[in-house]
């Protein structure tokens, strides 16, 4: 497969990436960084899947299969957390 | 025109498919504004570009051990991302990060306040106080 694809793919998945670490910085509550911490899970799981593609092995797959079962915890867990006390 | 070159075209648009919904979810969380509305963009990628990347592994690696493991990932993905993004919209809804004017129907706030009058209405008979 040709190069060029590879690097566009690249350039998009860290683009977004970034994006949502600015999001993840700037706030401006909790549970938005905890959605944009979601999304950037997200984008890792697919940047793995995109890497396999790549170099053509299938190494990655028990941790996408672990980080796909597992993602949601750490919203779940902020997102009790919020409930209790507030949105700050 | 042979069956490799189809399936190298196919496995490309699916990862750029797959990659360009993720930095679709990055410009909704960058612009959208607020959280309810942030959520909604990076649900996108959560499931369907998941799906893409996952479809071009298949294509890759046309084994059926790889493609038992890659229907387990999608499986999770789809049963834990609902979870997640029910639990983050209702502490939402509850600590006011959502604009009440942004809400064309809100049927949980009837929900709300009828649960917390059936509690009121409980609480001089009850001799234990009710939980706050």
């Amino acid at each position: 497969m040709s190069e060029w694809v590879f690097i566009v793919v690249g350039v998009l998945l860290t683009a977004a990436a970034v994006m949502a670490l600015y999001r993840i910085a700037r706030g401006p509550s909790i549970l938005d960084r905890m959605i944009a911490s979601d999304m950037l899970l997200t984008t890792i799981i697919c940047a793995m899947g995109a890497e396999m593609v790549y170099n053509g092995h299938t190494r990655n797959l028990t941790a996408m299969l672990v980080l796909a079962a597992t993602a949601f915890l750490a919203a779940v867990v902020v997102a009790r957390y919020v409930s209790r006390r507030g949105s700050r | 025109m042979n069956l490799d070159l189809v399936l190298d075209i196919l496995t490309g648009s699916c990862l750029v498919l797959g990659a360009f919904l993720s930095l679709a979810a990055g410009v909704g969380l960058l612009r959208f504004p607020d959280a309810i509305a942030r959520m909604h963009a990076t649900t996108k990628p959560q499931i369907l570009g998941l799906l893409f990347i996952l479809a071009a592994i298949a294509l890759q690696d046309r084994r059926w051990t790889t493609v038992l493991v890659l229907l387990t990932i999608l499986v999770f993905q789809m049963l834990t991302a609902p979870i997640s993004a029910h639990m983050v919209g209702r502490a939402g809804y509850r600590t006011g990060v959502v604009a009440p004017g942004s809400l064309l129907v809100d049927e949980l706030e009837r929900a709300i306040e009828e649960a917390q009058r059936d509690v009121v209405e409980e609480s001089p008979d009850d001799s234990n106080p009710p939980p706050r």
